[in-house]
């Protein structure tokens, strides 16, 4: 039997939303080593605009593979470029493609995604195959076919990462959408007289923006490796531009004579990775209320 | 205050008619429910898992699946809702129609606020500003007896226990001043000591409002006590109409007086079981010509599978589709083992 004086629970501190953001996001751990590591690479990039040790572009093949010392502080390249000009010059065209491909992917891939999530039907299907159909391409080939016909550079890697990362935001976007479509909120907003443009911008949006999240520095982290293979068959960034990746490839020559020359690359393309990871795994946590009181 | 005696018809639901395309092919999940409602009455619809009821109140609500065919008519204050564009469903739904779902944990979007999720339906149908919205709200939740709301206004639903959502989602529902609310089991998930509270609470504002409301239960005690009219349903059609109090009086149904037999009784004896009905619901892919109840009834003869029965009146405005309620309705007190 029952008493019929049951209390209701209630929770003890009633939570403030959006004040004390930043206050939460400080006491983040992931969110601020990530939010440190992204800075540093930003910092670096924006540096090599006004500064940079030696200039990135200057052959002096008389000092080629120096170890470190106090005039080249992490040594030189084979043709004797200062290799911590080449990292900060590189993290330009790193930030550039990321930022960029990742741009082009969400935009049309969320887009599409949700339209396929909210209209079903054929629609869906239509989507669906097409994202298919170009998930069949490797970003690879889609940029030497780009590239064919219009000329290889760092425009054409960007644009064909770019499109390769459309169909995998498509279909997180449609997976997670539909999910939340089939939730019982969903129902009761339709019941309170909402559209489907309303309830995908502000019902099905929000709640899958943490898988967006992930997924962006998944992507983020790819378009980074992608551009590294587009610059070693030359599609990518052109001499003497250097990228990070193109640093990576010229070095695998080189392995076993200088291997250190392949570790400063492969650093700097591992914290920009892991500093995003880190960073999407906070923002994650911090955009959802739910997760925001145990923080 | 709406005028109780407003003796207009508000809703009047003729020969409805549901066909939902399944996996298994196409279902005729609704067929020949009629029924009308004024402003102020009170309706329950009763059945088990599966037998209609949920549909048709979806269909009542323009929500059905796009491939839903639905025939007959809905006619809310004179206007015919069936066939209406989705366009202009969407100023009828929250605003005149509104629903309260079964499931409070999950009705309510954890993303934002419950502020805001009772002020838009404001917005959007009544034109609130921002400022007057969130007044409302506030004002609302305090209706619904949610303590502190001025302060609580601004919490997500993750900070309420299932009783408190339960009272947003009812104050969402009734923001718009509603003529027509329907309630889908609104306490099924709730502990039974929050149960009588939610559902009185429910009853005060349908009084205070004068609304019509639809409350869909397989309770029987919850629409015994809550509803002035009743619907029991089954197999996608309803077997017996009436007044609850004329329904609970004399069932007609042989099905009615299966779910009857079947409730849990106070005093029984220690170590009885609880009648059931032998048998199992039909699937509506595949429902019988005749009587949809025929395999499962004990009364069952030759010219129940022979053709769908008609509704036989058996008491003022106490309807039964049943060919054989001469049989079904002698010795009712030894049939129902009261």
């Amino acid at each position: 039997m029952s008493t019929p004086d049951t209390a209701i629970s209630m929770p003890a501190v009633v939570q403030r939303p959006a004040t004390g953001f930043w206050r939460r996001a400080l006491r983040h751990r992931s969110f601020v080593a990530g939010g440190a590591l992204v800075l540093l690479v930003l910092f670096a990039a924006l540096l090599s605009l006004v500064w940079t040790p030696w200039s990135a572009y200057d052959i002096d093949i008389a000092a080629k593979l120096k170890p470190p010392s106090s005039s080249h502080w992490l040594g030189t390249d084979v043709f004797g470029r200062d290799i911590v000009s080449l990292l900060l010059v590189g993290a330009r065209a790193t930030i550039a493609v990321g930022i960029i491909a990742v741009g082009i992917g969400l935009s049309f891939g969320v887009c599409l995604g949700l339209l396929a999530a909210a209209r079903k039907g054929w629609t869906e299907e239509l989507i669906m195959r097409m994202s298919d159909f170009t998930f069949a391409f490797p970003a690879v080939l889609s940029a030497i076919m780009l590239a064919a016909a219009v000329g290889p550079g760092m425009v054409t890697s960007i644009t064909a990462i770019g499109i390769f990362q459309i169909p995998t935001f498509v279909r997180v976007t449609r997976a997670s959408a539909n999910a939340v479509w089939s939730r019982e909120f969903v129902l009761a907003a339709r019941a309170s007289g909402k559209g489907a443009f309303r309830i995908t911008t502000e019902h099905v949006l929000p709640n899958i923006l943490s898988v967006l999240v992930v997924q962006a520095t998944i992507g983020f982290a790819l378009a980074i490796l992608a551009e590294a293979a587009l610059s070693y068959l030359g599609l990518g960034t052109q001499p003497p531009q250097p990228s990070w990746g193109r640093m990576l490839n010229e070095a695998q020559t080189l392995l076993f004579q200088a291997p250190s020359l392949a570790v400063y690359p492969g650093v700097a393309i591992a914290t920009a990775v892991l500093g995003l990871n880190l960073l999407g795994d906070g923002l994650r946590d911090l955009l959802d209320p739910r997760l925001a009181r145990e923080r | 205050m709406v005028n109780v005696a407003n003796q207009n018809i508000l809703l009047d639901v003729q020969n409805l008619g549901i066909r939902l395309n399944t996996s298994r092919g196409p279902a005729q999940a609704v067929r020949e429910v009629s029924f009308s409602l004024r402003r102020g009455e009170t309706l329950g619809l009763v059945g088990e898992s599966g037998c209609g009821k949920s549909i048709t109140a979806l269909a009542l609500m323009g929500l059905l699946p796009d491939s839903a065919v639905v025939g007959g008519s809905i006619k809310l204050a004179e206007r015919e809702l069936v066939g209406l564009p989705d366009a202009d469903y969407c100023d009828i739904r929250g605003n005149r129609i509104s629903m309260i779902f079964q499931e409070p944990m999950t009705a309510l979007n954890p993303m934002h606020t419950i502020g805001r999720q009772i002020a838009e339906p404001l917005r959007r149908h009544k034109g609130f500003s921002a400022a007057a919205a969130r007044k409302e709200a506030i004002a609302l939740l305090d209706r619904v007896g949610l303590p502190d709301a001025a302060r609580r206004v601004d919490a997500y639903p993750h900070q309420f226990s299932g009783g408190q959502r339960q009272r947003v989602t009812i104050a969402i529902a009734l923001a718009c001043q509603p003529d027509l609310l329907i309630a889908d089991e609104p306490t099924t998930a709730l502990d039974v000591t929050i149960q009588g509270q939610i559902l009185d609470l429910i009853a005060d504002l349908v009084a205070e409002r004068g609304m019509a409301m639809i409350l869909i239960s397989h309770d029987l005690g919850v629409i015994a006590e809550n509803v002035q009219k009743m619907m029991v349903m089954y197999g996608g059609t309803v077997v017996e109409s009436g007044i609850t109090d004329a329904v609970f009086w004399r069932m007609g149904h042989p099905y009615t007086q299966g779910l009857f037999r079947a409730r849990p009784r106070l005093g029984a004896k220690k170590g009885t079981r609880l009648k059931t009905i032998a048998g199992t619901v039909p699937e509506l892919a595949d429902l019988p010509t005749g009587c949809p109840f025929a395999d499962r009834c004990p009364l069952v003869e030759g010219r129940c599978r022979a053709a769908f029965p008609a509704m036989v009146r058996v008491g003022d405005d106490h309807l039964v589709r049943c060919v054989r309620t001469d049989v079904s309705m002698m010795n009712l007190p030894e049939v129902l083992g009261a």
